[in-house]
């Protein structure tokens, strides 16, 4: 290949960092995305900041999907079969940006993953 | 006969949602996103096509995982912007071109594409953003659309092969339609960008600038890449580039680059616009 696109030896899950949502995931995690999903509806919303581990208690979700979603940690939520596109609807309740969902998930404070992984990129004012 | 007067490349990023709905799109960090847009509104507002066919995927308020289509085109008469988990957009509707999307199925399942058809769709930025982008309404919208969703989300995801045959099919579909109708072809997502795990943050301009060139000159080069491919260069939410490749391949083989921008980052997102012309048009900006 001489395109960018790197060595193709290497499958994407090989790639650290990166968590492929294939059937084994889907299976595992299909609760956890189902609760993320219910967030789309703003009843839903205010009834998971009232109560979250009752709320997702009620979806299925086992304690050990619950307990990274007490912890704030994204990472431990995908590795419960969570799905990023489900998933990144927690930001709605956290009041986060998806710079602060990444940060999070790169274990970095804000301004180190921003200087890390866009070294160009200035903070306005 | 309908034709296709040219395709858009471009990102669909939430957090530019509440600066269309509530804020100023000409200051701050994102504005330079903006400025790349208003080429391609100009020349939107010269051609003023009908319809645009927007190629685009859901993020989980459309399509949940209980039945999760590969390929789904709307036929609805209108598509509301519905509430991701921030509220519903201050949008009008966007109204529906069923003649034209029942004709596209029926050409497109003739052609072995065998797309989900949905009566009923909810439109999120992933589709929305991009067409607030290109178009303001005033009070309506100034454009019909097709929508046409592609599973990014669910692995295995359709091959970069099948999404640029498929945009291939589309286009001579749409050149089947016997109105006069003038259409636009979006394909959204992109580009380099990973949201999930610890490598969140990825972008990878060297990619992108060559993607760019690659789509307009050969796309079948890209058409030969994998979906792991894409994964490695672009970030896992980067394979939503493939939604592009549908793009380009409704343009068929004579067409030129008019406009692109690119910016790093918008968000945690590579956001690029890039507007290819059909030969058939040869307008220019």
């Amino acid at each position: 290949m001489t395109d960018p696109t790197g060595n193709t030896a290497a499958k994407p899950e090989a790639l650290s960092g990166t968590y492929i949502y294939d059937g084994r995931m889907a299976q595992k995690g299909y609760a956890v995305n189902k609760m993320f999903m219910s967030l789309k509806d703003a009843e839903n919303r205010a009834a998971f900041k009232q109560d979250e581990a009752g709320y997702a208690a009620r979806y299925g979700l086992t304690e050990e999907q619950i307990a990274p979603i007490r912890d704030r940690d994204l990472v431990g939520i995908l590795r419960q079969g969570g799905n990023i596109y489900y998933v990144w609807k927690i930001a709605s309740i956290l009041g986060w940006n998806m710079r602060q969902v990444c940060a999070n998930q790169a274990s970095m404070t804000l301004e180190d993953f921003m200087k890390d992984r866009y070294p160009h990129w200035r903070a306005e004012g | 006969m309908a034709r296709i007067v040219g395709g858009i490349g471009i990102s669909h990023i939430p957090a530019l949602v509440p600066i269309q709905d509530h804020g100023d799109e000409t200051v701050g960090e994102h504005a330079p996103f903006f400025t790349g847009c208003v080429p391609v509104r100009d020349w939107l507002a010269g051609q003023k096509p009908d319809i645009a066919v927007v190629v685009y995927n859901d993020h989980g308020l459309n399509f949940f995982l209980d039945a999760m289509p590969t390929f789904a085109m709307g036929a609805a008469p209108a598509y509301e912007c519905g509430d991701e988990g921030w509220g519903k957009r201050p949008l009008p509707p966007l109204p529906g071109a069923q003649d034209l999307s029942w004709h596209l199925m029926e050409r497109l399942v003739g052609a072995e594409f065998d797309l989900t058809l949905c009566q009923e769709m909810e439109l999120d930025h992933g589709a929305s953003m991009p067409l607030r982008s290109l178009w303001k309404p005033d009070p309506d919208w100034p454009v019909r659309i097709v929508p046409l969703a592609v599973n990014v989300i669910q692995h295995p995801l359709p091959s970069p092969k099948r999404c640029y045959d498929l945009g291939r099919a589309l286009g001579a579909a749409i050149a089947s339609w016997p109105g006069d109708e003038k259409i636009v072809v979006l394909g959204t997502g992109g580009m380099s960008h990973q949201l999930q795990g610890e490598r969140a943050g990825f972008v990878n301009p060297e990619f992108d600038g060559w993607l760019m060139d690659t789509l307009v000159a050969d796309p079948e080069r890209l058409a030969a890449l994998t979906i792991d491919d894409f994964i490695r260069g672009a970030g896992t939410e980067g394979a939503e580039m493939i939604m592009w490749l549908v793009m380009r391949g409704a343009l068929g083989a004579d067409c030129r680059e008019l406009h692109r921008n690119y910016v790093v980052p918008i968000s945690v997102t590579a956001a690029g616009i890039q507007l290819i012309e059909t030969a058939a048009q040869g307008t220019g900006l």
